[in-house]
């Protein structure tokens, strides 16, 4: 009785956008592989990559069983023992892990390879939701601060040094502890601290500093004498000159050279459009070449000469712009837009604080993949692995966004009945 | 508002994500020609390769066109093999093997096909050339030697392989690079910078304009030209002195450290290194391991440096104060140092410093030796003392100068000899070999040389270099930055008069050239080989080093005849010739010149080789540096103080 009451208060809208997005990157995933597949050949030949990513989107339907068959509660209850077996997990990789194209994000069983990372997400969401929504936590208190930064930060230590790009995705759920209380000075710090860092790999240091004197002295005149406090900006144009320089310093010294070129090839500091700029070029140009309705299914040239590298993962991208242009891209877009609004309307609704807190951290994980993910193809944000969600091919990747969308539908189903 | 924010960030981040995609599909339509093109073609156009200068002005290396055949595989048409083949002279199993490996670098990317072809072949190719869909040719320019001579100075010219692509930047398959010689030590002034274009094509393959109106184009420029401190004359003659021997020659101008002359023998003529047979000449030459020719002894050879070195034996006793230019030693044929050790020697009576260098007095220097290591308590400090006066004339180092080759030699210290007598006492008598070159110490004739311009100079000298200068640039100030000897000034005299009546009295009788006042010292070193694990004694080698004339030296030179007996056997004439060709151009002895040019040492090396019991191991193991190869340390000749029996030297 119980599965029936889960699939009658089921949120379907999102079921249903989940389903496009899985189907869709299916396709993709079949035509960008298609250059290097001799012969006639059938998208379930399970040899090739779209035939795996078949069996991977198989799998997922017993995942998605089981999440919906367990009880909500449990999620709630072991959200401290996933987030330690998350983290044990990270940390396994630097003694277990396996090497794939210059990163140590796998584990390796045989021919098959799992990315922990992936998991991770759900895991310290899921702990997040359940530090949050105990009644004695108020975001107001230091001290709860650094404790909940603290839950935040330690997967991103971890994380970091092999795959910096998913460290960022961390980064981005600041976003739930602000509509959760935490102060917005965290958030304009790390706005400023941002565009600093940009401002400084293009200016000269100095620069900068002139125009944020300029700045602190035209709020230091313009507001009322009373409340002029010459100490605090003083301290404040210290730590800006201090930042902006060791923004230097760390870009030097502290950046791995492909990095740096990332970063230089974006800001258009470096062209180099064999070498390093080469995956971007190729990316803009198949995107580009996409027109208003592209040059329709498995007929993209740049997807058929197999000229964007990576284009069945982080790059799957491009075969929608090639193949299905602006109009296509725009829908893809509109399923993103479309499926996070439902979860945050979703998690505006829910009852208690855990899966409110738990479904905008959904909400925002599949945002931030979404978002570094396009900018990157499209040009506008340096090169970092971040897949495509329900898109990219990869089983870690479909399994992992899976089981963290359905967590939280579960929970959602479970609202009306249950309590 | 709290709320409101997340919902924000995603408008915006939409907008932003999709007013990107607008710009890029559908306002930049430059996107959808690129797509067409397939990308960009990069075109590279190649800079002239500087030329080389000699010292005077002569030009000794140039330009010439070459052509090479390129391919496109994936552009390759239907055509008709045979033909192609026939006109190429290859064979259809060579043209499907370049078309494989050039499938396997790139099948959209330009690969050479067939290098450097003349204009004769360039020409028969390039009538039919369209009937060849998917090849092209592409100019490039290759080397043209004006002389015969120099090989081992210039280098050549090669492709670049995929070690040197994958550790620098700038070179792409097919690009050639400087190897060996002032080719590769001046690599990057004499190639200058290529340019790149960026060339869009439509999708018929047809060049349709440059990338974005040549934003990332670049210019190429030119590769500069240089000034060699060779002397172009004296290089040939000292090549041709040494036809049909071994060994080097190396010629320094002592107030600059100008290298005049650089000579290994035997040599080969640098243009069999250009165009298409480059490849096979290289390789037979590289196999070559009897003669070595690609071996430059001038600046790789370490031999014992024989009697030479008593100029450094004599100098470093008097800087040592422990004798003066009147202190005798008496001489009975030889010297006899330790119970049952003897030196022999071929002079006798009362031996001073001046008839010590004359008659290459091995008594004398013998004596005067140990009576330096003696001077301190402990041998272990006067061998470092020593051995620190050594390095002061650039022994034991590279030196720096800009040739990409090169050997330390060796300066023992107290340490070597600790290793070499563990457990045993060893004191001046025991190294006393050392006195006379015949020891531990080994020189490269560049370093005899150089030791010469410093004696020349009395005392200083500038590290040896191959470049006079650069057209627009200069030349690396390291050499024109003195190094200074830690022998005073006021010892070199002494023994200059010494090295002065070589010619008048002593062991160069005879070999004097009219009218330049010449010092030298000749040298005879032992050496020995391994076969089958015994140790044999071969020809001596025949040095010689010299400087003139003797007031403001124009040359010091260093001679290195292998096997030739003895030093005024062979290295001592061809040092005077070179000596007299170089101050006054042109040679008067024509009697010693004949001999020098068509005396031959062949009969001596060949009779190594007609060992038939040793002959594949000979291959390996007889060579010009016995020392070195021998891995002296491994020796076991460290069970006792070291018989030395050096010959008496010329």
């Amino acid at each position: 009785m119980k599965n029936q009451s889960v699939t009658n208060n089921l949120d379907w809208v999102t079921v249903a956008i989940y389903i496009i997005m899985v189907i869709l990157g299916w396709l993709n995933i079949y035509s960008s592989s298609l250059s290097s597949v001799e012969g006639e050949t059938s998208i379930f030949d399970v040899t090739q990559i779209y035939g795996k990513q078949f069996l991977f989107i198989l799998f997922s339907i017993p995942i998605i069983i089981s999440i919906l068959a367990i009880d909500a509660k449990f999620f709630e209850k072991f959200s401290g023992v996933f987030y330690i077996l998350g983290l044990l997990s990270l940390a396994g990789l630097f003694v277990f892990g396996k090497e794939i194209k210059g990163q140590t994000n796998w584990y390796s069983f045989g021919s098959f390879s799992l990315q922990p990372a992936e998991f991770a997400k759900t895991a310290t969401a899921l702990l997040l939701a359940k530090y949050l929504s105990d009644v004695q936590v108020n975001l107001k208190d230091t001290e709860r601060q650094i404790q909940v930064l603290g839950i935040l930060g330690l997967p991103i230590i971890l994380i970091a040094p092999n795959d910096p790009g998913s460290a960022l995705i961390y980064t981005f759920l600041v976003i739930v502890l602000y509509r959760e209380g935490l102060p917005s000075w965290y958030l304009w710090t790390g706005f400023i601290a941002i565009l600093l860092f940009v401002a400084a790999l293009i200016l000269e240091p100095y620069v900068i500093i002139l125009i944020a004197l300029a700045i602190i002295l035209l709020i230091y005149f313009r507001s009322r004498l009373i409340d002029r406090n010459w100490m605090l900006s003083g301290i404040l144009l210290l730590i800006i000159s201090g930042y902006v320089f060791s923004v230097d310093y760390v870009f030097d010294n502290v950046f791995k050279q492909h990095h740096r070129d990332r970063f230089n090839i974006l800001l258009g500091k470096e062209v180099d459009l064999k070498g390093v700029g080469y995956n971007t070029n190729q990316s803009e140009i198949a995107i580009g070449s996409g027109g208003w309705f592209g040059k329709g299914y498995l007929e993209g040239t740049q997807t058929k000469g197999g000229f964007v590298p990576e284009q069945h993962t982080d790059y799957i991208f491009t075969t929608v712009g090639e193949e299905w242009g602006f109009v296509g891209s725009l829908f893809i877009i509109a399923l993103f837009v479309g499926l996070i609004v439902r979860l945050i309307y979703l998690a505006e609704r829910q009852k208690t604080k855990f899966s409110r807190v738990y479904g905008y951290c959904v909400a925002a994980i599949l945002f931030i993949h979404f978002f570094v993910n396009t900018s990157m193809v499209i040009g506008i944000f340096p090169t970092i692995g971040v897949p495509l969600p329900f898109f990219s091919y990869g089983g870690s990747g479909l399994w992992g966004f899976t089981i963290l969308l359905f967590i939280f539908l579960k929970m959602d189903a479970n609202k009306v009945n249950e309590w | 508002m709290r709320k409101a924010l997340f919902p924000t960030i995603i408008i915006i981040g939409a907008l932003l994500l999709i007013a990107r995609i607008f710009y890029l599909q559908i306002i930049d339509d430059s996107f959808k020609l690129k797509s067409d093109n397939n990308a960009i073609k990069i075109k590279y156009d190649y800079p002239e390769r500087g030329y080389i200068y000699d010292r005077n002005g002569k030009l000794l290396v140039a330009n010439q066109p070459s052509y090479d055949i390129m391919v496109i595989p994936r552009d390759v048409k239907k055509i008709d093999t045979a033909e192609f083949c026939d006109l190429l002279q290859i064979t259809k199993e060579d043209f499907i093997k370049k078309i494989e490996k050039a499938k396997v670098y790139s099948p959209r990317l330009p690969s050479v096909f067939l290098a450097q072809l003349n204009k004769l072949e360039y020409a028969a190719f390039q009538e039919k050339q369209r009937k060849f869909e998917g090849f092209y040719i592409q100019k490039r320019s290759l080397r043209d030697y004006q002389v015969n001579y120099g090989a081992n100075v210039f280098g050549f010219i090669t492709q670049v392989n995929e070690n040197i692509i994958n550790k620098n930047k700038y070179y792409k398959s097919g690009d050639l690079i400087g190897k060996q010689g002032v080719e590769e030590s001046y690599e990057e002034i004499l190639r200058g910078v290529k340019g790149v274009k960026h060339i869009q094509k439509d999708k018929y393959n047809r060049d349709i304009g440059s990338y974005k109106d040549g934003r990332y184009d670049t210019i190429a420029v030119q590769g500069k030209d240089i000034h060699l401190s060779i002397d172009g004359d004296l290089q040939k003659y000292g090549e041709e002195l040494m036809i049909n021997k071994r060994g080097g020659i190396v010629a320094i101008e002592p107030k600059t450290g100008e290298i005049l002359a650089l000579v290994s023998a035997p040599s080969f003529d640098p243009a069999l290194l250009v165009g298409r047979k480059r490849s096979k000449n290289y390789t037979a030459l590289y196999n070559d391991s009897i003669a070595k020719p690609l071996y430059d002894r001038g600046l790789l050879a370490e031999y014992p440096p024989g009697s030479p070195f008593k100029i450094l034996t004599g100098l470093i006793a008097l800087q040592e104060g422990v004798i003066d230019t009147e202190t005798g030693f008496v001489c009975h044929h030889g010297f006899s140092y330790a119970r049952g050790r003897f030196m022999k020697c071929h002079d006798s009576g009362v031996s001073k410093l001046h008839n010590g260098y004359y008659n290459s007095c091995n008594t004398y220097f013998a004596s005067v030796y140990m009576k330096t290591i003696n001077k301190y308590l402990k041998p272990s400090d006067g061998v470092d003392i020593w051995s620190k006066h050594l390095k002061s004339f650039g022994l034991g180092e590279f030196m720096g100068y800009d040739l990409p080759t090169g050997r330390k030699g060796k300066v023992p210290t107290s340490k070597t000899y600790k290793k070499m007598y563990p457990g045993w006492g060893w004191d001046s008598k025991t190294i006393v070999s050392n006195s006379i070159g015949q020891g531990e110490v080994l020189m490269t004739p560049i370093q005899l040389a150089n030791m010469m311009a410093a004696v020349a100079n009395k005392g200083y000298y500038y590290t040896p270099h191959i470049i006079k200068s650069i057209k627009n640039d200069v030349i690396d100030k390291k050499f024109r930055t003195k190094h200074v000897t830690t022998i005073d000034r006021k010892h070199f005299e002494p023994v200059i008069n010494g090295l002065y009546d070589v010619y008048n009295l002593g062991t160069a009788r005879g070999l004097g050239v009219e009218g330049i006042e010449i010092c030298g010292k000749t040298g005879t070193a032992e050496n020995f080989t391994k076969i089958n694990g015994k140790r044999v004694k071969l020809q001596d080698h025949s040095i010689f080093v010299a400087f003139a004339p003797r007031e403001n030296p124009k040359i010091a030179i260093a001679v290195f005849v292998e096997n030739g007996y003895w030093g005024a056997r062979w290295a001592g004439p061809i040092t005077s010739l070179m000596i007299e060709k170089y101050i006054k151009r042109k040679i008067t002895r024509k009697d010693l010149e004949k001999r020098m040019l068509e005396g031959s040492l062949i009969p001596e090396y060949n009779k190594y080789l007609a060992k038939p019991v040793v002959d594949t191991l000979l291959k390996t193991k007889v060579d010009i540096l016995p020392k070195s190869e021998m891995k002296q340390e491994e020796e076991p000749k460290v069970t006792e103080p070291k018989p030395t029996e050096p010959k008496p030297t010329e």
